[in-house]
């Protein structure tokens, strides 16, 4: 279908089911006339027509008639969020941080223009396609049509009109440079300072973090560098090096402009810091596996062991606790890495995840008083004293019965789980649960932790027995069984607790079978086996071929 | 061509405006001695004089504490200080109150444009305080930001009517320009590494500010003969207006008083 049959203000039909039609109604247009310029008879004609078509075109797709294009599409579909007046004050906002964008003031986060600059169109149009990663902001290329976006940025660009009068100047990206200049931009990183809020290793622990909020007074993240998957502009190169250009507005992240015309630093350096800030995560995002696999080892390597690096890493996400009051929506802890070994003795689990507070600690109060306010509205007050972090991994407390696995939220009454509740004290106790924060604690059968905080990150290594004697309640670690397993994590300075937090749902620790010695022995029996037959076989062969076989064969053979 | 007629409706706008104001007889004709001559504008100015409204903000009652800044973070500011240093929100000394920012809101011939002067306004980061903390600028003055602190400041402007920035200062000696377009009082300033750093800026479309001194006191020259509504800003303490018509030539005083938030 195309725009010209489309009545002027009629709104668009076809929204929710992510139909194609209309798809490609704008680029139809200005295509239109070169098509026919290569036409071969009376292409004046179709010049002119064409001409009249693009002003018609114009006409339809002139800004005001493009608002109210995009106005049913806006109510349907961004207005839960972003409100009905486009302040940002959907009635979905509250529960969300960072807060939907508020239109109204017509302060964009992600541009490709200078600090303070509305954006462009193609700005818009980009975040709309493909969303705001780390944020509830979803791509929307597959359910809207591109004349559907289009109307709707005009139509969102109408809620601070005056800010939209002039047109957005885009600034002028160059290329990367070659080769990675990590070391460079190591060096131009820490040159910049940017450490104040990111931390010295990226990730979000800088000095300057607790005390950071938006235009709002919302309290607002440094972002972890070290989880480029959440880079709300996109994680290439040239994103980061835009954003360094071009600031985050609305946002503390200043814009690096002045430091190049200050010749502070040159426009290859901050190449060199985007380079350098890319690789502080891993080359993909991770994905969550089901099964943390538990290899067997030898000997169980200690927290700092460097054994440690060889082993398989598992990321496991964790999400906001939304489901018991009081629910969370703004937790700290996005996702645990987890290693498992076992020595045929006891499992060793090395868990660590990015926190950039070692709770409580007065420098972050500033910040918990500033999330209390913000998510005030949430099932009720936060606590105004710290607390500590906390990390509770829960397991199956029958492994066996695959049939029947715990309610993921700490079990429930009927069937408890067994956890394993570390604080930063830091201290471990060894339990049950009948539902999220319903502890009661088991005489401990032997886990142990040892944690280390450092450059906003919480390393911890717990061990335990395989073996149990009250089966019970607390599982025996098999070899050869996956074990139901699930994460909960909690960062006292963000005012969360025993409910407030973020939870995992069930995943599985599998731990290897050790290898039977037949394996071993098996293998060479055969080898011996076979080598023996063969040899059988050619000296028979060779004794016939000795007593009446061609000379040529003969001399064949012995060449080789 | 164009241009010459463009000048000439402004012109005419300019001349209407004066002409349709109250009381102003004496305004047309006095050109004064105001300090527009490096304006390179191209309307005509609007009006000037050579009255005055000067006057002290008093303050009464206690004034809180002022916060202390732990600057432990940035030894290369607190290097700077001799005593632990303090947030200024309240300059008090005497019974007069410093840092309030006295503008004339209203009384101005309608339509009357001031072009900006083409002097700068600079404010700096020293000590990891913003000097000065204060102040006042013409709609599409420069506003030279400068960084006398050799760490990191980023200096951001969150107004409510312009546009904002936010720009990155990671040395000493690196020195920025930024204006705002439109008239808003007041626009405040932040640095977000460091949180404790705040300044405020008057934008008007007129030159008829200041901001009192240590001593409370403040004056508003060079104004054509009026009425005006004056107000008086404090970042803490709120505004207040009086309204004062001043003749050609004359001085008339305008006191405010504030009191300190009640404890």
């Amino acid at each position: 279908m195309s725009l010209l049959s489309r009545v002027p203000g009629e709104p668009f039909a076809q929204t929710n089911t992510g139909t194609t039609t209309d798809r490609d109604g704008p680029s139809v247009i200005p295509s239109a006339p070169r098509d026919d310029s290569r036409g071969q008879c009376s292409s004046v004609l179709r010049l002119c027509l064409s001409v009249m078509t693009l002003l018609l075109a114009a006409v339809l797709l002139s800004s005001p008639a493009r608002a109210q294009n995009g106005k049913p599409v806006y109510d349907k579909w961004c207005a839960g969020c972003h409100g009905d007046t486009g302040a940002g004050d959907g009635f979905g906002s509250k529960t969300m941080l960072p807060h939907p964008r508020d239109f109204t003031k017509g302060v964009y986060k992600i541009r490709t223009t200078a600090s303070g600059e509305i954006p462009t169109d193609d700005d818009l149009r980009h975040i709309i396609e493909v969303g705001m990663p780390g944020t509830a902001m979803p791509e929307w290329k597959s359910r809207l049509s591109a004349s559907e976006i289009t109307s709707v940025i005009a139509y969102i660009k109408s809620f601070s009109a005056n800010s939209f009068k002039t047109a957005a100047k885009q600034i002028a990206i160059g290329k990367a440079p070659s080769g990675s200049g990590a070391d460079e931009g190591k060096a131009v990183f820490q040159k910049l300072e940017c450490y104040k809020c990111h931390g010295m290793a990226g990730r979000a622990d800088g000095k300057s973090a607790p005390t950071l909020k938006d235009d709002y007074g919302n309290p607002i993240r440094a972002a972890d560098l070290t989880e480029n998957w959440k880079f709300r502009g996109g994680n290439t190169v040239p994103e980061i090096y835009t954003r360094l250009r071009t600031g985050l507005d609305g946002t503390p992240m200043p814009s690096f402009q002045d430091a190049i015309e200050n010749k502070l630093i040159s426009d290859e350096q901050l190449w060199r810091v985007a380079q350098y800030v890319h690789g502080l995560s891993p080359e993909k995002a991770p994905e969550a596996r089901e099964v943390v696999r538990a290899a067997r080892a030898t000997t169980l390597p200690s927290l700092d062991d460097a054994a440690w690096r060889t082993v398989e890493r598992f990321w496991i996400p964790l999400v906001g606790q939304i489901i018991d009051k009081p629910r969370w929506f703004a937790p700290t802890v996005d996702g645990v890495w987890v290693q498992a070994l076992h020595d045929g003795r006891a499992l060793a689990l090395r868990v660590s995840w990015d926190d950039p507070s070692k709770s409580p600690d007065p420098t972050w109060d500033e910040w918990l008083g500033r999330m209390a306010k913000t998510m005030t509205d949430v099932d009720g007050p936060l606590a105004t004293q710290q607390g500590l972090d906390r990390l509770v991994i829960q397991w199956a407390q029958n492994p066996s019965d695959e049939s029947k696995r715990p309610y993921f939220l700490g079990g429930d009454a009927k069937s408890p789980v067994y956890v394993w509740r570390w604080t930063s004290e830091p201290k471990i106790e060894e339990g049950t649960e009948t539902g999220l924060g319903k502890f009661t604690a088991l005489p401990n059968v032997g886990v142990t932790q040892t944690a280390r905080y450092a450059d906003g990150q919480w390393q911890v290594l717990f061990t335990r027995p395989l073996a149990s004697r009250d089966t019970t309640q607390v599982p025996r670690f098999t070899t050869g069984h996956a074990i139901p397993v699930a994460f909960f994590a909690a960062d006292g300075s963000n005012g969360e607790d025993d409910i407030r937090g973020a939870v995992s749902t069930w995943y599985m620790v599998y731990l290897d079978v050790p290898t039977p010695t037949r394996v071993f022995v098996a293998p060479i029996a055969m080898i011996a086996l076979s080598a023996g037959l063969g040899m059988l076989l050619v000296t028979r062969a060779q004794r016939r071929e000795h007593n009446g076989g061609s000379a040529a064969d003969s001399s064949h053979l012995e060449e080789r | 061509m164009r241009r010459m007629m463009l000048g000439a409706v402004i012109l005419a706008a300019g001349v209407w405006g004066c002409g349709g104001s109250k009381g102003n007889a004496s305004a047309g004709g006095s050109t004064g001695a105001v300090a527009q001559a490096g304006a390179s504008g191209a309307g005509a100015a609007g009006p000037t004089g050579n009255a005055t409204v000067s006057g002290v903000i008093h303050f009464t009652g206690t004034a809180p504490a002022n916060p202390k800044i732990d600057m432990s973070q940035e030894s290369a500011c607190q290097s700077k200080y001799t005593t632990p240093p303090t947030d200024p929100q309240f300059v008090v000394a005497d019974g007069k109150l410093g840092n309030v920012f006295v503008y004339v809101k209203s009384g101005l011939p309608a339509g009357a444009t001031y072009p900006a002067p083409s002097t700068p306004v600079e404010i700096d980061q020293s000590g990891c305080l913003y000097h000065p903390r204060v102040f006042g600028v013409q709609v599409d003055q420069d506003i030279v930001i400068k960084n006398d602190d050799n760490v990191l400041h980023n200096i951001k402007a969150v107004p409510s009517i312009n546009r904002g920035f936010n720009i990155s200062q990671p040395s000493a000696g690196m020195t920025s320009k930024r204006k705002f377009s439109s008239p808003e009082v007041m626009v405040p300033l932040e640095c977000n590494v460091h949180g404790w750093m705040h300044a405020w800026v008057g934008v008007l479309p007129h030159p008829f500010f200041a901001t009192s001194g240590p001593d409370g006191s403040f004056s508003i020259k060079n104004l054509p003969a009026g009425t005006y509504t004056i107000e008086a800003w404090h970042e803490k303490l709120g505004t207040q207006t009086q309204t004062v018509t001043v003749g050609a030539g004359e001085t008339k005083t305008a006191d405010f008083t504030f009191s300190g938030p009640k404890a």
